[in-house]
């Protein structure tokens, strides 16, 4: 009964926050251009449809192939500064500095450099992502028992092997907690990057509706936003669920 | 395969932990390191597998000097550390995995699920499995090993008085079957004098060996045991003798 509640608390709150946005809209009429009701926004979502999945489907491209590419940097560059912990020490802050620069800055300066072509929206999914997925490798890494590396090496593993054999094993549910976090980001990184500059992907469709005032197809196309950074998330969680038995919970 | 150990000295940040260390175990013999905690006992066997590095002294097992990482030991620490992302059966493989053996090892630890009580749980997770039965894992991946010389680090410690009693039990009947030379590191006196034939008494940190004791009893039983008040005591005075509280 308990479990019923609290899945079906959120549901209706949700449910009532919509029913409040779309009574209010009828009440005070308010204008499309200002404010879209629920129902409007469904309905541009479905009349839309076809455009909307075109567009996400380039921005679904772009986040995988970044977070693909943040995901062997992490993982190359966790193993190398968990090796070499004066590396470490020089590459860390350096990391939590590009964190520090706003993505709207760094956008436009990647499209100078690169053009308004797939790169640099990739490498802006790459900036937003690769730091949550490498800091929670790093820190997976480093967090490894050390009773574990003596055993295998008591064992008779070499160096590299003991990373293979545990360390990077045991740093996999660090990464994956990361990965959640940047499969989240991914697809605003696209969008970001898309917004900037770009011919095709859900931040140029977003950018052309907007300025046309359409806001029924801005709120459709920031709710496939959403969709699709739940579906990254959801992924990841997949992938854990079938990768990781060991992980799931027990009833 | 007989181990012999000189003047083993060790020292952490200017502390010396171990001062002249000198010990041998006959082939076949169990040898157990008894000792008040924190003096030192588990380093010794941590110089053995080659983990740590001694500051002097040397180590052979038969007459063949060891340095660095061995394979003349299987180590067998406190905790389990079954990886918990691998199953049992890969877990006890280990070794396998290391030196390209596996198909090899894997054969032979089905073999012994049966006799280490593990029947049933070759894909079980060490989750899924109780505090004993997670032990007996352990166990049988250190005897996998293709050592002659088993090194066991309070392997029952972190149980429970009454697994541990059944533990105990269980590792006397094996001792048996394996028929390997064994060092055990423990602070049960109980433990002790249960499965050794020879109990080395080490003193407070820096460690030194400070009494031998020679226990010729062949047909060991709990009952056995429990009318060795007079060992117990004796060997505790002898502890008591070397430390300082």
């Amino acid at each position: 009964m308990k479990k019923y509640s609290q899945k079906i608390m959120p549901a209706l709150l949700i449910a009532g926050l919509l029913l409040f946005w779309e009574c209010s809209v009828y009440v005070f009429h308010i204008p499309l251009y200002v404010l879209p009701s629920p129902v409007q926004v469904i309905r541009a979502l479905l009349e839309e449809g076809a455009t909307l999945a075109f567009h996400a489907q380039v921005t679904v491209a772009e986040a995988l192939a970044g977070m693909g590419l943040s995901l062997l940097l992490a993982v190359f560059l966790g193993v190398i500064m968990d090796c070499f912990p004066l590396l470490r020490q020089s590459i860390y802050p350096i990391l939590v500095v590009t964190q520090t620069v706003p993505m709207i800055v760094m956008a436009p300066i990647l499209i100078i450099y690169m053009g308004f072509g797939i790169a640099p929206k990739i490498l802006t999914v790459v900036l937003m992502c690769f730091f949550p997925v490498a800091v929670s490798f790093c820190d997976g890494l480093s967090q490894v028992d050390e009773e574990y590396v003596n055993l295998v090496r008591s064992y008779g593993a070499g160096r590299f092997k003991a990373y293979g054999l545990v360390k990077i094993p045991a740093a996999i549910p660090s990464l994956i907690s990361g990965l959640k976090v940047a499969a989240t980001y991914s697809i605003s990184g696209a969008v970001v990057g898309e917004w900037i500059g770009a011919q095709k992907g859900l931040g140029y469709y977003l950018l052309r509706v907007k300025n046309s005032y359409m806001l029924d197809r801005v709120f459709a196309c920031v709710a496939v936003i959403i969709a699709l950074s739940l579906c990254m998330n959801g992924l990841i969680r997949l992938y854990q669920y079938h990768a990781l038995p060991y992980m799931r919970k027990k009833p | 395969m007989k181990l012999n150990v000189q003047d083993l000295t060790f020292s952490y940040e200017d502390k010396k932990i171990l001062d002249g260390i000198t010990f041998s175990v006959e082939e076949g013999e169990f040898v157990s390191l008894l000792g008040p905690s924190g003096c030192g006992k588990s380093t010794i066997l941590k110089l053995l597998t080659g983990v740590l590095t001694p500051v002097k002294g040397s180590i052979t097992a038969d007459g063949q000097g060891i340095r660095g990482l061995s394979q003349a030991f299987s180590y067998m620490p406190q905790n389990d550390l079954l990886f918990p992302w691998k199953t049992i059966l890969d877990n006890v493989c280990l070794y396998g995995q290391i030196h390209g053996s596996l198909d090899k090892v894997r054969q032979e630890a089905r073999k012994r699920f049966l006799e280490f009580g593990l029947a049933g749980c070759e894909d079980f997770y060490p989750a899924q499995l109780s505090g004993g039965m997670r032990q007996r894992a352990a166990f049988l991946r250190t005897s996998l090993c293709q050592a002659d010389i088993l090194l066991l680090d309070e392997p029952f410690g972190a149980l429970d008085v009454i697994t541990r009693g059944e533990m105990q039990d269980w590792l006397l009947e094996m001792r048996k079957k394996l028929n390997r030379t064994v060092l055990l590191v423990t602070h049960d006196m109980d433990e002790a004098i249960y499965l050794s034939d020879r109990i080395l008494i080490l003193s407070q940190s820096p460690a030194r060996i400070t009494d031998e004791l020679l226990l010729e009893e062949k047909s060991r039983s709990r009952d056995w045991l429990y009318r060795q008040g007079g060992l117990r005591k004796e060997i505790h005075e002898r502890i008591m003798a070397n430390t300082s509280l």
